[in-house]
């Protein structure tokens, strides 16, 4: 069942990351992206991250990707014009030389990582309480430091959409 | 599909490989839309692909730490998120348009 799932969701994530590139208008872009990080979320419990995946779809598939559905229509933002001059020869070229590259990235990864046991479901769980004892322990600095820098973001959003700039 | 190969666990260089796969396409989308707003979209496709390796290996190494870094690269996105959206606002409203070929002003 392992593979299975792997399989289907693996397939829906590289689906909609190849929709999230020739998509031509930013909202099925965006649905794409969605698409992505809710299997990616899947993998995540697959591999015993609950606390993460649940971050995932709360934080990237809720918060951010509200944010960034928000924005394109507060812009009305159309569909993308091409400005990109370019023969279709040029265009099937770049495809191909883009699936070589990654097919050579992946054979490189298979072939000089050293031979582990596969991954099984519930082997290991990085249960939530694991995460959080982790984080306000051996990483509480990190953390704290994480505050200062959502305060910085938060006055400089405000600072950036003021009238006057 | 052999029935072997589904019931059999999965190997780890798979997620790596996704990884990568996700990645390369993340740079694609960077390098080949003109829209501001998809090229910061292929941004968050390349940090979920970094997300996904970090919580691959927290799992070959039994330990949560990589869930910790996968957390704060979520952190570091939501924030670069809100101020990037608020840039982009503004870029709006000085020149009007969102391609980012017709906004070169720093580039004669």
């Amino acid at each position: 069942m392992t593979a299975l799932i792997f399989l289907i969701f693996a397939g829906i994530a590289v689906f909609c990351g190849i929709s999230l590139v020739v998509q031509t208008h930013p909202i099925a872009s965006a649905l794409s992206l969605i698409g992505v990080m809710g299997s990616l979320a899947v993998l995540y419990l697959q591999l015993g991250g609950e606390f993460i995946a649940m971050a995932q779809i709360i934080v990237y598939a809720g918060a951010i990707m509200v944010l960034f559905v928000f924005v394109i229509m507060l812009l009305n933002a159309g569909a993308e014009t091409s400005t990109f001059q370019a023969s279709s020869f040029v265009k099937y070229l770049g495809i191909v030389l883009l699936a070589a590259f990654l097919g050579l990235i992946s054979f490189i990864i298979q072939a000089t990582l050293p031979k582990t046991e596969g991954v099984v479901f519930g082997v290991f769980q990085g249960t939530t309480a694991d995460v959080g004892r982790k984080l306000f322990t051996s990483y509480l600095l990190p953390f704290e430091v994480t505050s200062v820098l959502i305060l910085i973001a938060l006055v400089g959003a405000i600072v950036l959409a003021r009238k006057e700039i | 599909m052999p029935n072997a190969l589904l019931n059999s666990p999965v190997p780890l260089s798979w997620y790596l490989i996704l990884s990568a796969v996700l990645f390369g396409l993340g740079v694609a989308g960077f390098i080949f839309r003109r829209n501001i707003i998809t090229v910061f979209m292929s941004i968050e496709l390349m940090l979920n692909a970094v997300n996904l390796t970090f919580v691959t290996f927290s799992y070959q190494f039994k330990q949560v730490d990589g869930h910790i870094y996968s957390f704060f690269v979520m952190v570091v996105a939501a924030a670069e998120a809100a101020v990037g959206l608020a840039i982009i606002l503004t870029v709006f409203k000085n020149r009007g348009t969102l391609m980012i070929d017709d906004v070169n002003s720093m580039k004669y």
